[in-house]
C-alpha cells in the first residue's frame, strides 16, 4: 500500500501537485493555513493513492516523501 | 520501500523560491544527478546572480558565488586548477545570456569540461520583472509595458541554437519541467550532462524552459500552460548537440 507523508512546513500552496495526481486525490487545505501562510496539500482519499509519486516530482520544494 | 525523497545532495535549507517557481524543481534533479551518480563528495557548484543566487544553500556541496554573468569562467578555473572535480555552473537567463553571453560564448568555445545548468524563464526575475534577452515578442514586462517590440528591443536569444553553431561544446539540449513527462526527460539530460563531464568529454549545457509565475503574473498552473503555448514555439525542445549519438552513427 503506497503512503505519503508531508513535511507540511514547506509547502507554498502552488498546487502542481494538484493537478499532477493522477487519481485526483489531493486538495489544498480549504480551513487552515501553514505556518507560513500557506493552505498546504492534504491527502483525500490515502487508500485510493497508488503511489506513483507524480506529485512528488511535480512539487518544487521536496515536500512530498512516497513510500510503496 | 522509499519510492521518492528529497536527495541528499540538498541541503536542509527552506528554498526561498516563489510558490510554483520551478528553480525548486531543477535543483532537486541536479541534486538526484550529483547522488546517483556519487560523486557528491568532488562537486564544485558555481552559483550566480538572479534569483538563484542563493543557490549556494541548497546545494550540499562545495560551492562560490560567481560575480554576475561570470560563472562559465569561475568554473573554468576551478576545473582546470582541479580536473578531477565536476565543476557545474546554475544560471539564469538574465545571468548567462545578457550580461554574461560573453563568458557562455567563449567557454562553449573553448569546449570546456564543465556541466552548465541554464534556466530560461524569458523575463529578469530577482529585480522585479524586467525584460530579458530571451523575453518573447509582445511579452509585457516592466521594461516592456507595451510588449516586447522587435524595432526597438530586438528579438529573443535561443542559446542553445546558437551555442550549436559553435565547434566547441560536447552536449546541448533544451528541455522544460512543466509536467511529469518533461521532468523525466529533464533529468536524463541534466544527468547526462554530468555524465559527459566526468568521462571527459567537454561542454555541456541543459537549457531548462521555466516558469516565473509572479513576474509573468499568473498562478503556478497557468505558467505551467504558459510554457507550452506561448515558451515552446519560441524555444523548441530537443537535443542541439550531442557528440556521443553523432559518433554512434
Amino acid at each position: 500500500m503506497a503512503k505519503l507523508t508531508f513535511k507540511e512546513e514547506l509547502c507554498k500552496g502552488c498546487g502542481l501537485c494538484v493537478n499532477a495526481c493522477p487519481k485526483g486525490i489531493l486538495a489544498l487545505a480549504k480551513n487552515r493555513l501553514n505556518g507560513k501562510g500557506h493552505a498546504p496539500v492534504e491527502l483525500t482519499d490515502p487508500d485510493a493513492c497508488i503511489g506513483c509519486a507524480s506529485c512528488a516530482i511535480m512539487c518544487p520544494d521536496c515536500v512530498i516523501k512516497v513510500e510503496r | 520501500m522509499i519510492v521518492f525523497d528529497k536527495p541528499k545532495s540538498l541541503t536542509d535549507a527552506v528554498f526561498h523560491y516563489c510558490p510554483g517557481c520551478t528553480h525548486g524543481i531543477v535543483h532537486r534533479l541536479v541534486a538526484e544527478s550529483i547522488d546517483e551518480l556519487g560523486i557528491e563528495g568532488r562537486t564544485i557548484g558555481i552559483a550566480p546572480v538572479g534569483c538563484s543566487v542563493l543557490a549556494y544553500n541548497y546545494f550540499a556541496c562545495d560551492m562560490i558565488e560567481a560575480a554576475h554573468g561570470r560563472a562559465p569562467a569561475v568554473a573554468t578555473g576551478v576545473k582546470r586548477a582541479l580536473p578531477d572535480r565536476i565543476v557545474f555552473s546554475y544560471q539564469g537567463d538574465g545571468d548567462l545570456a545578457s550580461i554574461g553571453m560573453c563568458e557562455t560564448v567563449s567557454t562553449a568555445a573553448r569546449g570546456e569540461n564543465i556541466t552548465i545548468i541554464f534556466i530560461n524563464n524569458a523575463i529578469y526575475g530577482m529585480t522585479g520583472g524586467q525584460m530579458a534577452p530571451t523575453s518573447l515578442i509582445g511579452q509585457v514586462t516592466q521594461t516592456s509595458p507595451y510588449g516586447r517590440d522587435p524595432k526597438t528591443q530586438g528579438y529573443p536569444i535561443r542559446i542553445c541554437e546558437l551555442l550549436a553553431t559553435l565547434d566547441g561544446p560536447e552536449y546541448l539540449a533544451r528541455v522544460t519541467v512543466n509536467s511529469v513527462p518533461h521532468v523525466r526527460q529533464a533529468k536524463k539530460a541534466i544527468k547526462k550532462a554530468f555524465q559527459n563531464q566526468i568521462e571527459g568529454k567537454g561542454f555541456s549545457l541543459v537549457e531548462v524552459v521555466s516558469s516565473c509565475p509572479t513576474n509573468w503574473g499568473v498562478t503556478p498552473l497557468e505558467a505551467m500552460k504558459w510554457i507550452d503555448e506561448k515558451m515552446i514555439p519560441q524555444y523548441p525542445l530537443g537535443v542541439y548537440r550531442d557528440r556521443s549519438e553523432e559518433a554512434s552513427r
